[in-house]
């Protein structure tokens, strides 16, 4: 695995994601890569950010107004009322508060409005964004990197970020805002009183320290256990054929209770910190209004301020704390979502180990022409699969690779395909190197169908369909005919319209692998690799495919891998492979008729018929 | 990829039957039952859940109440301040009343700090706890129903129920429902402090209350379906994840990655509209729940001037009613919120008992019966199988399983031959009971294995799929997944990877100890067939249930775990689903399926030459293709061009009309023959 950010050991995109005691340098690179994320999520939103902005303050201020209007209204209108039996200032105050408050609410709806956008947008666009890397990353990452990881960083964690965003990325605005206001309006009535709210933040700074810290290193347990408990369950029930024919279910209980209590118990220690964090801050702010009423009723008594005045400051001092509780819940909620955003981010910054060439060298028609020179290939380093092979495979030959398993016949299917890139030596196709041709070409040039014949739910059309998108009903079934699946197909409750279930549970492994021909059938290759593509069909399911194939590898490559020799018969060559090395090379007739491994093995195989 | 999303543009496709006897269309209807209980009524299956921590709640209720009513005091304690001591004191220098006043609001503002210290210390935990019971149950239930309930439901409905629908009911215990009772309470005490000392004031403000009842009632009926909408669609969209990466080798293999990513923009941005409509009907909500109560304070603070000036009120009066609402109206504004939480976790509740509800449609009997003895015969006797959700007429309508009969006496070992699609995978499941037959009955030593637990019936029964399951565990743990208490040691092990040819074990890192699964090595697909026969073998079954294990495997090793498995298997009953002659090779008979019956019996040779289906299923001498000669060359590429269809066909009538029955000694010279004839 690779990474493009270089950072100290064990922070490099998904390495070491979960590890939740970073050393202090750790810590600091994961955090910063996570909220580089949320910058560059956000900053397409700026426009939106602004308008929510916007309307929170001018809310703000309406509501803001409230406590002013009911001071000028008590101390001048109340006067005039009183001693000229003047109106007018009062219901002009009354008339005020009116519009405040049409004004407040306006905005607000306008706010939650623009906010959910902003924050649908980031989510759209984060969850398009992990998906797309999922799809760019190699096989080699997906080999070890689960797919119920992927799950939760598309999910659970990006839950946390929505519960942020929903918090009110701008709400945070409108209580910093409204703490603003309110502390400028009370340094502007009474500057004294001001400096005591200054003094009262003291405390809360320390606080709000004290909570990143420790809450870093809970949330980033609770993610990793999040985690956890998704890859169980998903692991469980892909598997719950496995599972009940095997007896698990009460063994597994206990090893998803104990995830599900590690999950539990790591949400309780990140809300236990909360529930001090939260507390604190209100405790600060009662602290401060005490103070504040005893500060200013000393003045009273001196002579310094009017009463009317003290009731003002006081209510200014107490709408200061309002938002505070809510600023501590948001930087709660940020601490989570920066917790999870520190693991979207390590997949994201994931670089796949095969790579789109920078200038792609065009290849519209592939003719088919397959050249090894001096391929060498290796998972491990040090461990090669592959040491080096030459090979040329002219335009439109059918060659069969045979050999025990384990020899490396799908190893240099997987180089052909670019599922792995070689470690040295160059693999060609029509002289170009396939690590310079686009993915567009390369995959138009070369499909393989494996033994594993996926299916997507969706209905069978829409699965041979995705051998070429936008194929019409009568190319779909003049595939499915050439590979012998129409017959079957035509039988299903819905023909081709028919959904094959969750994970093609309607259909038979044998019918999976002939809709999966069918969809490389449909996708019309210059090479196609067959990667022990028939092995669950039964004799006569064989016999059709093989006539298709007669018809479907006329004029192409193809590299057949199969354990039953009556496919390797229409192949014009053999390659016998041995611990990844080319040991027989000839037509099957001189092969047969030679003495070497593919003689016995064909004789063995021979035998086994009937 | 196909998209499910785009075939109902209308918006998302109904949830999965939940029951298996009901067609998929019930569905809808389930899901209106549990959307038809009132809130209060869906929230009710709640407490069972939470009675064991109920005394906790309570007391966080009521800390909660303290809090709220601690901050309600306070403008009381402001307004004594301001119309007596203060005043008083101003005349007469006497500051102690101050002092009583500061320490009144500092006891007060310590004591809300400490009880919402101590609510949240109080909900926290029984949260978090009945959030993981609610979790574990659920996966309980989901590991106790059949496969035909998970064929069905996909893995992202199931997943976002346990984590997200349950981390919003969390949340909702920890904050909403607490949030949601104070309010209230804080919102009729405010308004009663209001009404009682405030008059005319008070009652202005209580009729603001009336609008915002009926606001909120419209309110929840149009949440409440956006956001059941949304939590399927997002339960779709996890579906799409899953499948995105479980399928990543085809994607990648077609090139298919950015079609894929389309439709799943188009999935996750239906989400999206679905998440804007809410925000939409929230924000009408909120806009009122912002706007009554200031309008109302508005008028209050006219009318409550004109009092005050013809001296009907103090002033202190009037400070401590706009003090009161201003506490009031907080949790006013945040009713909108609370109300949301609330929806949502309603609807994450009825999600939730959708599944917990479902009954299993194959449950243990009440009174169980027990082979106690095993001798191991397997029958089926008249078994009819149809998929839950077939259609009851035209094509796929026929059953599966038409009456099976079918013997396996103890200790036999029986080949199941059919056409791919015949039923045989549907007939060996039966006999484990993933599936349940619809008809007649599938019984081991004439005890129907609907009258066994099915615990006990599994030990019986051992199996081994053609799609090799395998679990993130060590190689020894899931060899051994399902060996007896007694058949655990080393030995144990040993004897079945030797069995299984899965000696491959021991030169893997960690030998045996090795990680395999999805979070381990990746093997290939012999390997994983491998350990998953050395797995059904450790079980030490008395029935041996093999469904084509051996499809992934090459020549040699299929023949080596033959040799092995022939001696193996003399104790065992086994039923093997068989599509290569080579695995046959291992049966003393072969059952043939055909049109969902057992066509005829008997041992290979002897069906050979009698059974034309059975000739037409397994033998590959017949008209099969061979090696074009070198000489031969220019047929055969007419052959490929598809060019020479009538070569080809007149080769397989020829193949057909060869002799069958040819054994392995004399197999090349009859293919040599044939040959020729093909020529």
């Amino acid at each position: 695995m690779s990474a493009t950010t270089a950072g100290p050991a064990g922070t490099t995109g998904t390495e070491g994601e979960d590890e939740t005691r970073l050393s202090r340098a750790q810590s600091k690179t994961v955090r910063q890569r996570s909220l580089r994320l949320l910058g560059d999520l956000m900053s397409p939103h700026r426009k939106g950010l602004w308008v929510a902005g916007i309307l929170v303050v001018v809310s703000t201020i309406a509501q803001v107004a409230g406590p002013a209007l009911i001071a000028t209204a008590i101390d001048t209108t109340l006067a005039r009322l009183r001693d000229h039996d003047d109106w007018a200032p009062l219901l002009m105050v009354g008339g005020l508060y009116v519009v405040a408050a049409a004004v407040a609410g306006l905005s607000i709806a306008g706010y939650v409005r623009t906010s959910a956008r902003v924050s649908q947008g980031i989510l759209l666009d984060l969850r398009q964004r992990v998906f797309r890397q999922t799809q760019r990353l190699s096989l080699e990452f997906h080999e070890s990197y689960t797919s119920g990881r992927i799950i939760s960083r598309q999910t659970s964690d990006l839950e946390s970020l929505r519960d942020l965003l929903d918090s009110g990325l701008t709400s945070i605005v409108s209580g910093v805002l409204m703490m603003l206001f309110t502390g400028a309006s009370l340094f502007l009535i009474d500057w004294r009183t001001g400096l005591v709210l200054a003094a009262s933040l003291i405390p809360a700074i320390a606080l709000t320290r004290w909570f990143q810290t420790r809450s870093q290193v809970y949330y980033r347990e609770s993610r990793t256990a999040s985690a956890r408990v998704i890859v169980n369950f998903v692991e469980t029930m892909t598997g719950i054929r496995a599972v009940q024919a095997f007896r698990r279910e009460r063994a597994n209980d206990v090893t998803y209770g104990g995830f599900a209590e590690e999950y539990r118990a790591a949400n309780a220690r990140a809300m236990g910190l909360n529930g001090i964090y939260s507390p604190g801050l209100v405790l600060i702010g009662n602290i401060t209004v005490a103070v504040a009423l005893l500060v200013g009723g000393l003045r009273v008594f001196h002579g310094d301020l009017d009463v009317g005045v003290l009731v003002a400051v006081l209510l200014y001092v107490k709408r200061f704390f309002g938002p505070i509780q809510e600023i501590g819940m948001f930087y709660n909620s940020f601490q989570s979502a920066s917790a999870a955003l520190e693991k979207i981010s390590g997949l994201l910054v994931e670089e796949p180990t095969v790579v789109e060439p920078a200038r792609p060298v065009p290849l519209e028609h592939a003719r088919g022409h397959v050249q090894l020179r001096g391929v060498e290939f290796a998972y491990v380093q040090g461990r090669p699969v592959l040491p080096r092979t030459d090979l040329d495979v002219p335009a439109g030959q059918t060659v069969a690779l045979v050999g025990a398993t384990g020899a490396g016949k799908s190893t240099l299917a997987k180089l052909l395909s670019r599922f792995y890139d070689v470690t040295a030596g160059s693999l060609e196709l029509d002289g170009v190197d396939v690590r310079d041709l686009s993915g567009k070409d390369l995959r138009r040039a070369v499909v393989m169908v494996t033994q594993e014949a996926y299916l997507f739910s969706g209905s069978v059309r829409d699965n041979i369909a995705m051998g070429k998108p936008g194929a019409s009903l009568e190319e779909v079934q003049a595939a499915a005919r050439a590979v012998g699946a129409h017959d079957f197909i035509e039988q299903l409750p819905l023909g081709y319209d028919t959904d094959v279930n969750k994970r093609g549970g309607r259909v038979s492994a044998g019918q999976r692998q002939l809709l999966s021909f069918a969809r490389a059938f449909l996708a019309d290759p210059a090479v196609l690799i067959l990667d022990e593509a028939t092995s669950s069909l039964d004799i006569p399911g064989e016999r059709l495919v093989q006539r298709g194939l007669q018809t479907l590898l006329a004029d192409r490559t193809a590299l057949i891998i199969a354990h039953r020799l009556s496919t390797v018969a229409i192949a014009d060559r053999v390659l016998v492979m041995e611990h990844g090395v080319v040991v027989e090379d000839g037509t099957p007739a001189e092969l047969i008729g030679g003495e070497g491994r593919f003689a016995a093995l064909h004789a063995a195989w021979r035998d086994s018929l009937v | 990829m196909p998209s499910r999303a785009a075939d109902h543009p209308d918006g998302p496709r109904p949830t999965p039957a939940p029951d298996d006897t009901q067609p998929a269309t019930d569905d809808r209807a389930r899901a209106a039952q549990g959307a038809s209980l009132s809130t209060v009524a869906s929230m009710r299956r709640l407490v069972p859940y939470i009675r064991p921590v109920l005394p906790r709640i309570l007391a966080g209720v009521l800390c909660a109440l303290g809090a709220s009513l601690a901050a309600l005091a306070v403008p009381r304690v402001l307004q004594w301040l301001v119309n007596g001591p203060l005043t008083t004191g101003l005349a007469t220098h006497d500051e102690s009343g101050l002092w009583w006043g500061v320490g009144l609001v500092l006891l007060l503002g310590v004591a809300e700090a400490g009880l919402i210290a101590a609510r949240r210390a109080l909900i926290l935990i029984p949260g978090t706890n009945i959030e993981a019971r609610l979790r574990t149950e659920l996966f309980t239930h989901l590991q106790d129903l059949p496969v035909s309930f998970h064929d069905r439901w996909p893995g992202g409905q199931l997943l976002s129920r346990s984590m997200s629908d349950l981390g919003l009911l969390r949340r909702w215990i920890a904050f909403g429902m607490l949030t949601l009772v104070v309010s209230s309470v804080t919102i009729v005490v405010g308004i009663g402090i209001l009404v009682a000392t405030g008059g005319v004031l008070g009652l202005i403000y209580l009729a603001g209350a009336i609008p915002m009842t009926v606001m909120a009632f419209t309110f929840s009926r149009r949440f409440r379906a956006v956001s059941r909408k949304s939590q399927d669609q997002a339960g779709d969209l996890a579906t799409a994840v899953e499948e995105s990466v479980h399928g990543i080798r085809v994607l990648k293999a077609f090139g298919r990655g950015r079609d894929a990513l389309q439709s799943f923009g188009r999935q996750a941005d239906e989400l999206r509209g679905t998440e804007l409509d809410k925000a939409k009907i929230m924000s009408g909500l909120q806009a009122w729940l912002t706007a009554i109560p200031e309008l109302t304070l508005g008028v209050s603070l006219v009318v409550g001037v004109w009092m005050v000036s013809e001296g009907r009120i103090t002033v202190g009066a009037l400070v401590a009613f706009f003090a009161t609402a201003a506490v009031v109206n907080s949790p006013v504004i945040d009713l909108g919120m609370v109300l949301s939480m609330t929806l949502n976790a309603r609807t994450a509740v009825d999600r939730y008992f959708d599944v917990m509800t479902t009954p299993n449609t194959l449950p243990d009997p009440a009174a169980p019966a027990e082979v106690t003895d095993p001798h191991g015969e397997l029958a089926f006797t008249g078994v009819h199988f149809r998929y839950g959700d077939a259609p009851t007429e035209g094509p796929g309508s026929a059953d599966v399983l038409d009456g099976v009969d079918l013997v396996l006496p103890p200790g036999k070992t029986v080949a199941l031959v059919g056409l791919t699609g015949s039923g045989k995978s549907t007939l060996a499941m039966l006999v484990p009971r993933l599936y349940e037959v619809t008809g007649g009955s599938v019984t081991v030593d004439g005890v129907d294995v609907r009258d066994m637990t099915r615990e006990h019936l599994r030990s019986l029964v051992g199996v081994a799929f053609e799609d090799a399951t395998l679990f993130s565990a060590s190689v020894r743990d899931n060899v051994l997944l399902g060996a007896p208490d007694d058949a655990r040691t080393d030995a144990d092990l040993e004897r079945a990877l030797d069995v299984a040819q899965a000696g491959f074990a021991h030169e893997l890192p960690e030998g045996v100890e090795t990680t395999i699964g999805e979070e381990g090595m990746s093997l290939s697909g012999g390997q994983r067939q491998r350990i998953a026969l050395a797995r059904a073998i450790a079980a030490r079954p008395r029935v041996l249930v093999l469904d084509d294990p051996l499809s992934a495997l090459d020549v040699d090793t299929e023949a080596a775990i033959q040799a092995r498995l022939a001696t193996e298997l003399e104790e065992i009953t086994t039923l093997i689903v068989a599509h290569r002659p080579s695995t046959v090779a291992l049966a003393d008979l072969v059952a043939v399926l055909q049109d969902g019956r057992i066509t005829a019996v008997g041992p290979h040779s002897e069906l050979l030459a009698t059974n034309e289906h059975y000739r037409y299923v397994i033998s590959s001498l017949e008209g099969e293709f061979t090696p074009p000669p070198p000489d031969d060359v220019e047929v055969a590429r007419q052959v490929a061009r598809g060019e020479a269809r009538a070569v080809v066909d007149e080769a397989l009538d020829s193949g057909d009309a060869t002799p069958a029955g040819r054994n392995g000694a004399t197999a090349i010279g009859a293919w040599q023959a044939s040959e020729g004839s093909e020529r």
